[in-house]
């Protein structure tokens, strides 16, 4: 589905943050990615969700050669990758079920086509009581809750989660992350940037570790 | 589902409740209504439209009354005839007028008589005067049709082999003058405006951007849930065109309840010492349509200008959205 092939990334005449990283992400798989803080996990994942291009290599997504998209296309591919992020980015102004409902209203869907979708949503990530509050009455475990399902609506085929448990207790860490196994079980392909050595502990999935620019790959 | 699920399956009647409640309620729109910044914007452009149709307003103003000291001015030609040895000044008098009233362009020609060349004299010479005694030139009023002036040339050209002590003066330095006295006032009047109107332009677009620069995080969001350039930019420039209105609305208005006083004011005390010389120096205070046009025009404008510089932030902050330094991870 995506495909990295030595790909170099540098910010303007800086050093290399990232050098020679080749992966693959298929379909239905589950991986996380790991490194140090400053490691470039953001980064990686910026290039995963085509917010950044890469300076060398070749990035293939869905198919597409990543420096032939064009402006236009992008937002037709995002759609396809649902990102959660280390801040959440909820708007403040909306409630916790117009912030979910928002990849499908700026799409230009009308809110009765997909208001049960979301309601049914936001029940499964448990916050089907909180669907009417503003962001900033939420906790932080029901901000990410929210993000999450942000970035589900559209069910999407591939998910990339930033620190998805940074924020949160341990107890709802876990079960953050049987969210995210379930996710995978139904399909979608999920990639979890963690430096949370107790959270990879707990399932047997694919490792990309990042350190000094480099990928190395613990299948 | 999940455990998660199954934990709030007691939800599920409020849920229910919820949703009804979620379809009677209006979504919040996705550009929020009003912050500080978005609440100065509408106060700057209020102020700015306000000062920029009081000038426009007084421009059109002065502008009218220039025309109107031009036309009172050409409106009227002098024949003088000084007295010399051996003429008969009542029948130069009537000769000159005669010949004056001949030309086409006027309306007539009138002799001012001993009596008000006396009365006229008056403030220097005192009163009792007999005027056949002095060597007083004497004066026939032309009134000319504005519309279709005389040609004075001619007609001086037909007084003066006749009479050769008359002339003709047409008023021409003394409208030379006004007119170029108020050709410069409208002159200073329109840059006075186009100086307000380049400060309203910037004012304007910096406190649009002002405004924006709160709003990044939203074309952000935007932006990574998949929402395309001209959706965003949409969204921003309706937002801004509103609340552009908003304010040159207000603006506009307040500069139009401005001169519906004043024209008040100059209406209720006509005929007083202090209106009749204001009105002799501005005309009449009533702003004309082209006036109250022009506000209305602004107002368009000045929404307009906010829409554009609100799309045109939207475009520059996408285009180097996705270059940006990102936090390090």
């Amino acid at each position: 589905m995506i495909r990295f092939e030595n790909v170099g990334l540098r910010y303007g005449m800086g050093p290399e943050i990232l050098r020679d990283i080749s992966l693959q992400i298929p379909e239905r798989s589950f991986q996380f990615l790991s490194g140090p803080s400053g490691a470039g996990k953001t980064t990686l994942l910026r290039l995963l969700f085509m917010s950044l291009k890469p300076t060398r290599g070749l990035i293939t997504i869905f198919g597409k050669d990543r420096s032939r998209i064009s402006r236009t296309e992008l937002p037709h591919l995002r759609r396809r990758i649902g990102v959660v992020f280390q801040d959440f980015r909820l708007l403040e102004h909306m409630t916790t079920y117009e912030n979910v409902a928002l990849p499908l209203r700026v799409r230009g869907r009308e809110e009765a086509s997909y208001r049960t979708d979301v309601t049914e949503l936001l029940k499964w990530v448990g916050l089907g009581e909180r669907m009417h509050v503003l962001p900033p009455v939420l906790s932080g475990g029901e901000k990410q809750r929210a993000a999450i399902a942000r970035a589900l609506i559209e069910q999407p085929e591939i998910l990339l989660a930033d620190e998805p448990t940074g924020n949160v207790d341990p107890p709802l860490a876990r079960r953050l992350l049987r969210l995210f196994i379930e996710l995978n079980r139904l399909g979608t392909a999920v990639v979890i940037a963690t430096h949370d050595l107790g959270l990879m502990e707990q399932v047997d999935a694919r490792r990309m570790i990042l350190a000094g620019g480099r990928l190395d790959i613990y299948d | 589902m999940t455990d998660l699920s199954v934990h709030h399956a007691e939800d599920q009647h409020a849920g229910k409740a919820a949703t009804t409640q979620r379809a009677q309620r209006k979504m919040a729109p996705i550009v929020p209504a009003q912050n500080i910044a978005g609440r100065a914007l509408v106060l700057v452009i209020a102020i700015m439209t306000f000062l920029s149709c009081l000038t426009f307003g007084a421009v059109t103003l002065v502008r009218d009354t220039a025309s109107v000291w031009e036309n009172q001015i050409s409106r009227e030609a002098t024949i003088q005839i000084k007295p010399v040895d051996g003429l008969d000044m009542e029948a130069a008098l009537a000769q000159a007028s005669q010949i004056a009233g001949e030309f086409p362009g006027v309306k007539s020609a009138r002799i001012v008589d001993r009596d008000a060349t006396a009365r006229l004299l008056e403030p220097w010479l005192g009163s009792g005067l007999n005027i056949d005694e002095l060597p007083v030139p004497r004066l026939i009023i032309v009134t000319i049709d504005e519309n279709n002036p005389p040609d004075f040339a001619a007609m001086r050209a037909a007084i003066t082999p006749k009479l050769p002590s008359a002339a003709l003066d047409d008023h021409r330095t003394w409208v030379d003058r006004l007119v170029a006295m108020a050709r410069t006032t409208v002159t200073i009047g329109i840059a006075v405006l186009a100086l307000m109107l380049s400060a309203t332009v910037l004012t304007v677009v910096f406190a649009t951007r002002g405004a924006m620069a709160g709003n990044g995080h939203i074309i952000e969001v935007l932006h990574f849930v998949g929402a395309e350039a001209r959706f965003i930019a949409r969204e921003f420039r309706h937002h801004f065109l509103v609340t552009g209105m908003k304010g040159a609305a207000a603006g506009g208005a307040a500069a139009v309840l401005v001169f519906i006083v004043f024209s008040w004011w100059s209406s209720r005390n006509m005929a007083t010492p202090e209106a009749d010389q204001a009105t002799a120096l501005f005309g009449n205070f009533a702003i004309g349509s082209a006036g109250y046009l022009g506000v209305v025009l602004m107002v368009l404008v000045i929404g307009a200008l906010t829409a554009a510089t609100s799309h045109v932030t939207v475009v520059t902050y996408l285009s180097d959205i996705d270059v940006r330094q990102p936090d390090a991870g």
